[in-house]
């Protein structure tokens, strides 16, 4: 060993070398050239399968259904207001199914025998039968005894079945929460409610909002279920104008491009939000 | 311990406890003053944090009983609330609120749980850090802060609850050695101010300097309790002499 001892630190480092030099990165010309031979094949098994129908498209008709400008007015067409129904049911259930969740959680993690037998049993219930046929029993048997309208039936059942994935999800959220947080604020002689809403909560939330956002995606899909009880959603428009001008393939592509374009930006809010959350830690 | 009955603060009768069937704590016997220094020490898993986490009822017991300042601790919340109150506690991993600033750590308990004002909480809060040497940190938050500071900021939010008894859980086990002083500096001007302290810890120099009982716990049992002069020159137990011979040797 050389012994040897370093007067001088250095203060004028120099920036870090460009990254490449040593790790060449693959061309992104490579995924644009991949993109478009996928987008090409697709488009040619459509545009083949609509000729070997004999399939007439009419797409010209489409966009009076999203929207017409007369006299300079802008007016919405049947399948905005479609969307907009679907955000209403989707936004109401969504704020159902946190409370519902919550409840359900704070249940489950509580010590009341009775209390944690009526979480499972819900949770049991919803997640063990088809929605369609929860769809139908509130449709049914509920609503007439509460008498409520088709819309909020389905803003019920959508937020009772949403609530079952939501109670995991904030229950995922508190339980991650480090156990010596509920230790120091019971040393500091915090009851459970102000432990719970002044400590775990806001720790929790951070965690809690990426996949509750994606609950909200879900959501939005779920909710074209609602179109079998005829409440006037997005799908249930696309239904009508169908019905009424046989335009199937361009109606249903339309329809299923707007659930895209929705559902696509809020995954990246969710991404976005991750990327958020992983950079607070 | 030689004072009569009744200026005891703490007392700790026959205590025990299991984890399922293991045993972690049993027959503990233990006397504590208002304004005593007790140093608890002893080989990993012999049961001292179980011990003084018992004390504010962070575990429960299986048997025995402990009466803090003559009252008997029962499974009742609001005495349990009130109990805790009373004994501020220091962890380990320092267990600060992550989401909030040092100086909202300070003033969350005295708010929710003594009813002060948040003025009145704020002048507290500001008192102990001051005490603590970090008043420029408490708008920071937590994770801002080096494991030292964040420990100091402990002791202080525990004393702002103005407890009557502190209790530490190792607080130096996890910090930098070049962080610890620090910290145990702020615990000697606490000891040297009155404050009845049940000490958990390795730090041996900190316990030769304050304490005025040294207690030695191996396997769930109270093996030696004596004053420090005597325990560290001539323990009476085998095991304690050699534990002392295994941490003192380096």
């Amino acid at each position: 060993m050389i012994f040897k001892i370093k007067q001088n630190i250095h203060n004028n480092r120099p920036p870090p070398p460009r990254p490449g030099l040593l790790f060449t990165r693959k061309s992104p010309l490579i995924d644009i050239a991949q993109l478009l031979i996928l987008i090409t094949i697709i488009s040619w098994v459509i545009f083949q399968g609509a000729q070997a129908m004999q399939y007439n498209w009419q797409w010209y008709r489409v966009d009076q259904f999203i929207y017409r400008i007369i006299d300079g007015e802008f007016i919405q067409g049947r399948l905005i207001k479609g969307l907009i129904v679907t955000f209403e049911i989707t936004i109401f259930s969504m704020l159902l199914s946190v409370v519902i969740g919550l409840i359900t959680a704070l249940l489950r993690m509580s010590n009341s025998f009775s209390g944690k037998l009526l979480a499972n049993i819900y949770l049991e219930l919803i997640r063990n039968t088809p929605l369609l046929v929860q769809l139908f029993l509130f449709y049914f048997i509920i609503a007439p005894i509460v008498g409520i309208d088709r819309f909020w039936t389905g803003v019920l059942c959508l937020g009772f079945f949403e609530g079952s994935f939501a109670a995991e999800i904030i229950r995922a959220g508190i339980q991650s929460v480090p156990r010596g947080q509920s230790e120091a604020s019971n040393a500091l002689g915090f009851n459970r409610i102000n432990r719970l809403r002044y400590i775990i909560l806001p720790q929790s939330i951070p965690l809690i909002l990426p996949p509750m956002t994606g609950l909200i995606i879900n959501l939005i899909k779920h909710s074209a279920i609602v179109s079998v009880i005829a409440v006037a959603d997005l799908t249930t428009e696309g239904l009508n104008i169908i019905s009424e001008t046989f335009m199937a393939f361009e109606i249903w592509f339309t329809v299923a491009a707007i659930y895209l374009v929705v559902t696509v930006s809020l995954s990246l809010f969710v991404s976005w939000l991750e990327s958020r959350a992983a950079r607070g830690r | 311990m030689s004072n009569s009955e009744a200026s005891h603060f703490l007392q700790i009768k026959g205590l025990g406890k299991w984890f399922g069937q293991f045993c972690a704590l049993w027959d503990i016997n233990l006397e504590v003053n208002s304004g005593e220094r007790v140093v608890v020490c002893g080989p990993s898993g012999s049961g001292k944090s179980t011990m003084i986490r018992c004390i504010n009822l962070l575990e429960t017991f299986e048997a025995g009983e402990i009466l803090i300042d003559g009252e008997k601790l029962v499974n009742n919340p609001k005495k349990i609330l009130a109990i805790r109150r009373k004994v501020g506690m220091v962890f380990q991993n320092f267990n600060l609120f992550p989401h909030i600033t040092v100086l909202q750590n300070l003033m969350l308990g005295p708010i929710r749980n003594l009813n002060l004002s948040k003025s009145e909480a704020a002048e507290t809060a500001m008192k102990y850090l001051e005490k603590v040497q970090i008043p420029e940190q408490a708008k920071k938050y937590p994770s801002q802060l080096s494991g030292g500071q964040q420990q100091r900021v402990a002791i202080a939010r525990a004393l702002c609850m103005n407890p009557e008894m502190m209790l530490f859980d190792e607080p130096t086990s996890a910090l930098d050695p070049e962080m610890i002083s620090g910290v145990l500096d702020i615990m000697v001007e606490l000891a040297e101010g009155g404050m009845t302290m049940i000490v958990v810890t390795h730090e041996m120099g900190f316990a030769k300097q304050v304490a005025d009982t040294m207690v030695f716990m191996d396997h769930g049992e109270i093996v030696e309790v004596a004053p420090p002069e005597q325990f560290f020159t001539n323990p009476q137990s085998d095991r304690s002499e050699l534990f002392l011979s295994q941490i003192l040797s380096h």
